[in-house]
C-alpha cells in the first residue's frame, strides 16, 4: 500500500478549495490528528471560510439527535443548500477507543455527496476537543458548505463548550425527561436558542413542553426585572440596546432585544415538526442578524479561540522548555530538599520570557 | 513524529454491511472488538448499497474499511465499492478487508481487484487486530 503521500500543505488547501471530498475528509483528519502543518492549513482556510451558519444541536443520548440532523440536513437538501455535519460520540477513557454510530441514522442522505457527514470521537486533551471542532468547522464552510451542524450529546462543560460555538444552539428533550429539578441542572436553559422536545408522539411530551415554557417564562420574568432598572440608570448595556433599534420584531414591555427561545414539537423518525424547526433556525438566524448579535457572538468567540490557542501554546513551550532543561525532577528534587518552592520554581522558569517580553513592549 | 502526536493518532475503521443480509452479528462483535482495541470505529448500519459504503469511507477519512458479506453477493458489491473508492483517489491508502463465507475460488479475484485479506469463519479477533495494526495505512499524519 502507498502512503497517500505528496499531499503538501498548499495542495490539500487547493484540492479542498477546488471542491475535492478526499481533500476535505484528510484536512479534518489532520486537524483531529493535530498532525504537522495542520495549522497551516487552518490559517490558510480561514481566510476563505466564515459564510456558513453553524448550528449545534445537542441533548441526552437517545434523544434523537441523528435523527433530527439527517431530516434537517435533508430539508437543507431540498431547498438547494449544502450540508456538513459533525458528530461527536463519547470515546472509551480506557482503551481510547469508540464506536461512532450516528452515521447509521443518516439514511436521508445517503449517498448524496453534498451532505458531508463527519464522524469524532471525544478524545485527546480537554479543551483539545473544541479546538478541533472549531477548525473541522471552519473547513467546512471553507469548503463551501451553506449550513455546518455540530452534533453532540450535551453532557459536561467540554460538549457545552463546543456547542456554544454555534451560531444557533437548539436542545433536544425528550418526553417525560424526568421532572422540572432535571431541567435546571447542567445548564441546557442557558445556551439553548430554541428548544425541541422530539418524540412528541409520545406520552408526556405535553406535560415536557409545559414544562419548559414555564421554566423559560420564570427565566424571562428574572431578566426583565433588570432591564427594567437598566432602563433607569440609562447607561448599561449600551450596545444591546443599540441592537434593539434594529429588531422589527421587538414588543413593548419586553426587553427590546430579548429572544425568547421557542420549544418546538418534533417528531424525528416520521419528519414531524422538521418544518417548524428549520424555521425557528432561520428565524433565529436572522434575530442575530438584524440585532447585530451575530457579530457580537463572532467577537466573543474568536477571542475565546485566541485565548485557547495562546494557553496551548504557552504551555506546549515551556514544557519543551522544561524537557530541554532536564525536566522537572530536578526542581522537585529542590523543592524537596526545601532548598525551593514551587512559586520560586515557577518564577525562576518564567523570568527570562517575562523580561523577554517587557523588552519588546518598551521598544 | 513525537510519541506524543501518536497516541493522538487513532486508527480509523469503517465496518460496513452492504447489500441484502440481514446478519450483522459478527459485524457488531467486530466493531465492538476493535474499539477495544483502541480503535475508532464507523458502523454502517445494514443494508447499505455500495455508493453509501463508499461515501462513509471517503468522508470518514477511514484507514480501514471491513467489509462483511455473507449473502454470497461479494462478487458483485465487493467491485462496486473499490471501484467507488477510486473515483475518490481513496482507493490506495485504504485497507479493504472483506469478512465473511468468501468460496477459496473468489479470494485470487478480490485480492487482484484491491481486497488486502479475507477473513473467513473461525478467524480470530486478535488475528484481525494484529493485522489490522501491522497494515493500517502509514499515512503523512
Amino acid at each position: 500500500m502507498s502512503d497517500g503521500g505528496g499531499d503538501t500543505t498548499t495542495d490539500l488547501v487547493e484540492e479542498l478549495l477546488a471542491g475535492k471530498h478526499r481533500a476535505l475528509a484528510r484536512v479534518i483528519s489532520k486537524i483531529e490528528d493535530r498532525s504537522p502543518g495542520y495549522r497551516e492549513i487552518v490559517s490558510e482556510l480561514h481566510r476563505h471560510a466564515g459564510s456558513a451558519d453553524v448550528i449545534g444541536v445537542t441533548g441526552s443520548p437517545g434523544a434523537g439527535k441523528s435523527t433530527l440532523v439527517d431530516k434537517v440536513a435533508a430539508a437543507y437538501r431540498d431547498r438547494g443548500e449544502t450540508v456538513g455535519v459533525i458528530a461527536i460520540d463519547p470515546s472509551s477513557p480506557f482503551t481510547g477507543g469508540a464506536v461512532l454510530g450516528d452515521r447509521i441514522r443518516m439514511a436521508s442522505n445517503a449517498g448524496d455527496m453534498d451532505v458531508f457527514f463527519r464522524s469524532m470521537s471525544a478524545r485527546g486533551s480537554l479543551g483539545g476537543l473544541s479546538t478541533a471542532t472549531t477548525d473541522a468547522v471552519t473547513a467546512l464552510d471553507a469548503f463551501g458548505k451553506d449550513k455546518v451542524i455540530i452534533e453532540t450529546v450535551g453532557a459536561g462543560q467540554n460538549e457545552i463548550d463546543i456547542v456554544r460555538t454555534a451560531d444557533t444552539v437548539a436542545v433536544l428533550v425528550p418526553p417525560d425527561s424526568g421532572d422540572d429539578v432535571q431541567m435546571l441542572k447542567a445548564g441546557i436553559l442557558e445556551i439553548a436558542d430554541l428548544f425541541a422536545v422530539n418524540k412528541a408522539d409520545l406520552d408526556g411530551a405535553d406535560r415536557t413542553v409545559q414544562q419548559l415554557t414555564e421554566m423559560l417564562h420564570y427565566g424571562e420574568r428574572q431578566k426583565n426585572g433588570p432591564a427594567d432598572r437598566t432602563d433607569r440608570a440609562g447607561e448599561d448595556d449600551a450596545t444591546s440596546e443599540e441592537g434593539a433599534g434594529a429588531d422589527p420584531t421587538s414588543e413593548e414591555g419586553e426587553e427590546a432585544d430579548a429572544w425568547e427561545p421557542p420549544v418546538i414539537e418534533t417528531v424525528a423518525n416520521s419528519g414531524e415538526g422538521v418544518d417548524a424547526f428549520l424555521t425557528a433556525i432561520d428565524d433565529h438566524l436572522r434575530y442575530l442578524d438584524e440585532s447585530g448579535k451575530r457579530e457580537a457572538r463572532q467577537r466573543s468567540r474568536y477571542a475565546a479561540e485566541i485565548r485557547t490557542l495562546l494557553r496551548e501554546d504557552v504551555n506546549e513551550m515551556l514544557e519543551r522548555e522544561l524537557e530541554a532543561s532536564d525536566g522537572i525532577d530536578g526542581y522537585v528534587d529542590e523543592v524537596l530538599r526545601r532548598e525551593s518552592d514551587p512559586y520560586a520554581v515557577t518564577e525562576e522558569i518564567l523570568a527570562p520570557l517575562r523580561d523577554c517580553l517587557r523588552e519588546r513592549r518598551e521598544q | 513524529m513525537s510519541a506524543d502526536q501518536q497516541t493522538e493518532a487513532s486508527i480509523r475503521c469503517l465496518v460496513a454491511k452492504v447489500g441484502l443480509d440481514g446478519h450483522d452479528r459478527g459485524a457488531h462483535v467486530i466493531s465492538r472488538a476493535f474499539r477495544d482495541a483502541g480503535f475508532e470505529v464507523i458502523y454502517s448500519g445494514l443494508h447499505r448499497a455500495p455508493e453509501e459504503v463508499v461515501q462513509a469511507a471517503v468522508q470518514e477519512d477511514v484507514d480501514v474499511l471491513g467489509i462483511s458479506i455473507l449473502s454470497g453477493a461479494h462478487n458483485t458489491l465487493v467491485p462496486r465499492i473499490l471501484e467507488g473508492l477510486e473515483d475518490y483517489d481513496a482507493l490506495d491508502d485504504t485497507l479493504v478487508l472483506v469478512g465473511g463465507i468468501v468460496p477459496d475460488d473468489d479470494k485470487d479475484e478480490l485480492r487482484e481487484l484491491g481486497v488486502a485479506e479475507i477473513f473467513g469463519p473461525g478467524a480470530s479477533m486478535d488475528e484481525m487486530i494484529d493485522y489490522v495494526r501491522e497494515h493500517a495505512p502509514e499515512r503523512d499524519r
